[in-house]
């Protein structure tokens, strides 16, 4: 078998390349990056009802990200959804008198938590709660009102 | 009738007794890699063969994938007005699908059917019975090389097809039919995750990698050492290759992401 430089050269570049296009996916495709470089403190929110909210929805305030949702249950005794925030610790002035509801990015977009700052000069601390809280609209609900007011007032 | 049954039960036992054959081959050949690791010579031309050879047919292929997928996503997506969640479409294909499972394919084909034809040729040609008369194991001097050539080259591969593949949506997507190019790429930054993501794709590649290896080394050192036994073996590689890259991706994809 013989062997020469020029394929100890392409079998190295070969590998290179390969562990660069591996590397590229990570960084490039991926959310790696912006998940690791950030540390996070949790806020607490319980919704009445959070809709279609996922776990790593974005969190927003003022339509910016600030964070991401980590973890949705169902609290047993008061049927609240409870949601957990991991919220970007750059962002640790959120005011205590803070709103958070569930929108929905555009007609068909997906759920997200909006907080709305509230004019108090007291901030939530890690696994605090947010108290004043705003359901998700359920579309079916708002169109089921809808339909059956507009026959009320046919009547 | 009493033919037909004893035929029925031959075929069968013909077809354990291979398998039992290929999982004792696969064990000596796993066996043999630690002596290939002193000797990288070896393993470093195997690369070559198997993997920078293999590079052209798949970068080509993963362009030609890449703009089809742009092209075809574009149309449907942009009925919906949603033409920036292009990058998604095509990048979430080839990480996950496609670029696993064509590359091995294209392996399948390309260094696969090599490799049994090479050592089926050497069999026949009795170098493998040579070897062993040097008191050298051709296990260890032969098979591993080559089995653990293909088992690294076939993520590397894979990544590349898919990053020229996504690239390629890229400059169909962006370039021609004008979605907005810093679109393309955040929305499959948001949307794709690392660990769901990458990672299986590569873990779906090293399966295929193994796989592929396995069976072409296995059929050339099996064949039946005439050209006609080659050139069946060969043929076998590709078919049974295909099968099982094509059924163990549905496994994969089964418990990767079923669950969510």
């Amino acid at each position: 078998m013989q062997h020469t430089s020029t394929q100890d050269t392409l079998v190295g570049l070969f590998v290179a390349a390969g562990i660069a296009g591996l590397f590229f996916l990570a960084l490039k495709v991926s959310n790696l990056s912006s998940l690791t470089e950030k540390d996070s403190y949790t806020l607490i929110a319980r919704f009445e009802n959070s809709g279609g909210l996922k776990v790593k929805s974005p969190v927003s305030a003022a339509g910016v990200k600030i964070g991401q949702v980590s973890s949705i249950s169902l609290d047993t005794k008061t049927y609240e959804s409870v949601v957990k925030m991991s919220i970007n610790s750059q962002y640790n002035a959120i005011p205590n008198d803070t709103t958070a509801s569930v929108f929905t990015a555009g007609l068909l977009g997906e759920q997200y938590v909006s907080l709305e700052p509230g004019g108090s000069e007291e901030f939530l601390k890690n696994n605090e709660a947010i108290e004043i809280t705003q359901s998700a609209i359920i579309l079916e609900k708002a169109i089921g009102q809808f339909l059956f007011k507009s026959a009320e007032e046919k009547k | 009738m009493i033919e037909l049954l004893a035929h029925l039960g031959k075929s069968t036992r013909a077809s354990f007794s291979k398998l039992g054959r290929a999982t004792f081959f696969l064990l000596q050949c796993l066996a043999g890699i630690g002596s290939v690791l002193p000797r990288p010579r070896l393993l470093l031309n195997q690369l070559y063969s198997v993997g920078v050879l293999s590079f052209l047919i798949i970068s080509i292929s993963g362009l030609f994938v890449g703009m089809v997928l742009g092209l075809q996503g574009f149309y449907i997506l942009s009925d919906f007005g949603a033409e920036e969640t292009l990058g998604v479409m095509v990048a979430a294909s080839l990480v996950r699908e496609l670029g696993p499972v064509v590359s091995a394919l294209l392996f399948a084909g390309r260094a696969g059917s090599a490799l049994t034809a090479e050592i089926g040729l050497m069999k026949a040609t009795e170098q493998l019975s040579g070897m062993e008369m040097m008191a050298v194991d051709p296990i260890k001097r032969i098979i591993s090389p080559r089995f653990l050539a293909g088992f690294l080259s076939m993520p590397l591969l894979t990544a590349l097809f898919s990053v020229i593949g996504i690239i390629g949506g890229q400059i169909v997507g962006s370039g021609l039919l004008g979605v907005d190019e810093g679109g393309y790429w955040s929305q499959m930054q948001a949307k794709l995750d690392f660990h769901d993501d990458i990672i299986n794709g590569v873990i779906k590649s090293v399966v295929f990698g193994f796989i592929t290896s396995w069976i072409a080394l296995f059929e050339g050192y099996d064949a039946v050492p005439t050209s006609e036994g080659i050139s069946r073996a060969t043929t076998r590689t590709v078919v049974n290759s295909a099968f099982s890259i094509l059924g163990l991706d549905f496994i994969l994809t089964a418990l990767m992401f079923g669950d969510d």
